[in-house]
């Protein structure tokens, strides 16, 4: 196979966002590396404050103000995106928000807020574009399509309302679809049904996507590679099943263990995800890992290739978990 | 949105008609005998007890309420006690000339104050938002009177561009009166030198009026859309790939103008006393002049319909500014069943 072919279509390469707080200087993501390939799926997955709302909003271009990137790329299709805040990536790459409820203006028409991204980011008339994306309502299985176009954001359940934004994430034909927990506002029947429309709908456009969650089991439905990601850097890449069945990284090994399903009892983590404020040196993780080696604090473990595709940011892996 | 409309509307009648008794209740407690004053200071006791008889003034109150009420809501609002004449008529002649300036007044704050207090917040702590800020305590602070004076000294005496006082000049005549408002009747009539003269001695009280509108609408602007910008939705149009202008100055900005458009409403009300004095200074030939002649004649009559007039004028802006809301937002038809 050729270079071209097996470029991914997103690569996020040595990636440092700082924001500067009136704390001191965060250190939101320090050097991460992903990359979601052409037809293939990406779960970014960790607690909350480890970087991953932010690694999505450096990819849109719409980091906060503050923000600064001091090191690192992000290409889509080999361009890098991150010199002009986004702007050549809209349409392009497509959208799916956290919550439903607040990411529509409720002074808008839902429809016309769609109309209006593919005006600006899809050739065609007006016409045009409303038959597309009265077909694309009945893609996600909206009742009434037809008169969807015509409400509000509060005429509509949450359900549907997340709905409607996958829609408008496909509305202007992306390649890739970037997802921010898009279920987590959802109850759990209504999670499942999103998640079922979502994989096939991605499927079926042979779109890639990016998913990020907290959660490993909406990871599992829809993922087959997966990055776990800690305090802003990633801790362990490899195939979702590979990792979610034996995971290496001893951050992952205990994230995987508070999970509900799986957890004999509910054991947790000791300790709390580190300020990004008043990051550790060293492994980041040290400070709360039943493992530590005396060079944990001292030196940054890098990326060591673990086998079929996977990756371990631990030198001590290999060795079995204590405690 | 008609239900809504219709009981925004049935909900303002309850108001005027308590405004009507409170308005009369209030002119006949204050002191100053009508009668006496009407009499002139020459007259004897009993002329004052015949011109008390002659106008009701003897009758019990609440008898004269009652008769007040009445006389109200078939439109009669009795005559002047100083001119004699109906004051229906008179007001007539002056409530165009007030309406002219406030609407005058009330357009200029708006395009004025919701585009700076727009600007403002996109450039929060910038130097455009000190500016604005400046701006909005400072046009709230100044007198309208001193303002009146200097614009006068300025653009009146000194540069000679503008009249000095006066809504017309008399060389030019009158348009036919369709409206009242000599801007719009002159476009009527194709007289466009009277449009351009009538905008001209608008000019000066109409920027004077407006000032602390202007003032207050910038400042509200600005703080709906400092709140708005804190939006997920502003966010995620702002990923979506909505174009700059587009994003602020319309789709942040119609959230933002619901509480401006609230605030519009009280307004009207200030801007209406506000022209008393301007008014006054301009020699304006508005309510606010009847009025001040009313209060100093103790033409009670006169009082009780300026009152009853400005009052019904509020209800209706309000009304509007509901309808407004309703169209800007379309919870708010909703919300309320």
């Amino acid at each position: 196979m050729s270079a071209v072919l097996t470029r991914p279509l997103l690569s996020v390469e040595n990636l440092a966002v700082h924001i500067r707080t009136d704390g001191g200087l965060a250190r939101i993501l320090d050097d991460v590396t992903l990359a979601v390939p052409k037809g293939g799926s990406l779960g970014v997955v960790g607690e909350s404050g480890c970087g991953k709302s932010t690694l999505l909003r450096a990819i849109l271009g719409i980091l906060p103000r503050g923000a600064t990137v001091p090191k690192g790329a992000v290409l889509f299709e080999g361009e890098d995106i991150l010199s002009d805040h986004g702007a050549s990536v809209r349409g392009r790459i497509g959208f799916i928000p956290q919550d439903p409820y607040l990411s529509l203006n409720p002074v808008f028409r839902a429809g016309d807020q769609i109309l209006e991204v593919m005006r600006r980011h899809a050739p065609g008339r007006r016409r045009d574009h409303k038959e597309k994306l009265v077909e694309l309502f009945r893609a996600v299985q909206l009742p009434d399509p037809g008169g969807a176009l015509a409400k509000y954001p509060h005429q509509f359940s949450g359900g549907q309302r997340q709905r409607l934004l996958i829609a408008a994430a496909l509305s202007c034909e992306p390649s890739l679809v970037v997802a921010d927990e898009p279920t987590t506002a959802l109850d759990v029947t209504t999670q499942r049904e999103i998640l079922v429309v979502l994989r096939q709908l991605i499927a079926e456009r042979g779109l890639s996507l990016l998913f990020v969650t907290h959660d490993f089991g909406v990871l599992a439905t829809v993922c087959d590679q997966v990055a776990v990601l800690y305090s802003g850097r990633v801790a362990e890449t490899g195939p979702t099943r590979a990792v979610l069945d034996t995971p290496l990284h001893p951050y992952a090994r205990m994230l995987l263990a508070c999970h509900p399903d799986r957890a004999t009892d509910l054991l947790g983590i000791p300790g709390t995800v580190p300020a990004a404020t008043a990051q550790p040196p060293g492994c980041r993780f040290h400070p709360r890992c039943p493992q530590l080696h005396s060079g944990c604090p001292i030196e940054v473990p890098p990326m060591l290739p673990a086998g079929e595709g996977r990756a371990v940011a631990c030198p001590w892996y290999e060795e079995a978990p204590r405690g | 949105m008609a239900r809504y409309v219709l009981r925004r509307i049935l909900l303002a009648l309850p108001a005027l008609f308590g405004l009507v008794l409170l308005t009369f209740v209030l002119t006949r407690v204050i002191p100053g005998d009508p009668a006496a004053a009407l009499a002139g200071d020459s007259a004897t006791p009993a002329q004052i007890a015949e011109i008390r008889e002659k106008y009701g003034l003897d009758r019990p109150i609440l008898e004269q309420a009652l008769v007040h009420i009445r006389q109200v809501l078939t439109g009669d609002l009795g005559r002047s006690i100083f001119s004699g004449r109906p004051v229906t008529e008179e007001i007539a002649q002056r409530l165009p000339a007030t309406l002219e300036l406030t609407f005058a007044a009330l357009f200029l704050a708006t395009i004025i104050g919701i585009p700076l207090g727009l600007v403002a917040a996109l450039n929060h702590n910038g130097p455009v938002d000190q500016i604005v800020r400046l701006l909005s305590v400072g046009g709230l602070a100044i007198a309208s009177f001193w303002l009146a004076l200097m614009l006068q000294l300025v653009f009146a005496m000194d540069l000679d561009i503008l009249p000095l006082r006066g809504r017309v000049d008399v060389d030019l005549g009158l348009p036919p009166t369709v409206t009242g408002l000599l801007t719009i009747d002159s476009l009527l009539a194709g007289r466009f030198d009277q449009f351009r003269d009538a905008v001209w001695h608008l000019v000066l009280p109409a920027v004077t009026l407006c000032l602390p509108g202007l003032a207050s609408i910038a400042r509200f602007t600005r703080s709906g859309m400092l709140e708005m910008l804190q939006k997920d939705f502003v966010l995620y149009a702002r990923a979506a790939g909505y174009g700059k202008f587009r994003l602020y100055a319309i789709y942040v900005l119609r959230n933002a103008v619901t509480v401006t458009v609230t605030q519009i409403g009280l307004l009207f009300g200030a801007l209406i006393s506000g022209a008393v004095a301007v008014e006054a200074i301009y020699d304006w030939p508005g309510l606010g002049t009847y009025a001040v002649q009313a209060i100093l004649t103790a033409d009670y009559k006169a009082l009780l319909a300026v009152t009853l007039v400005v009052g019904v004028v509020y209800a209706v802006v309000n009304v509007l500014v509901d309808v407004a809301q309703a169209l800007i937002d379309p919870r708010v038809a909703e919300d309320v069943r």
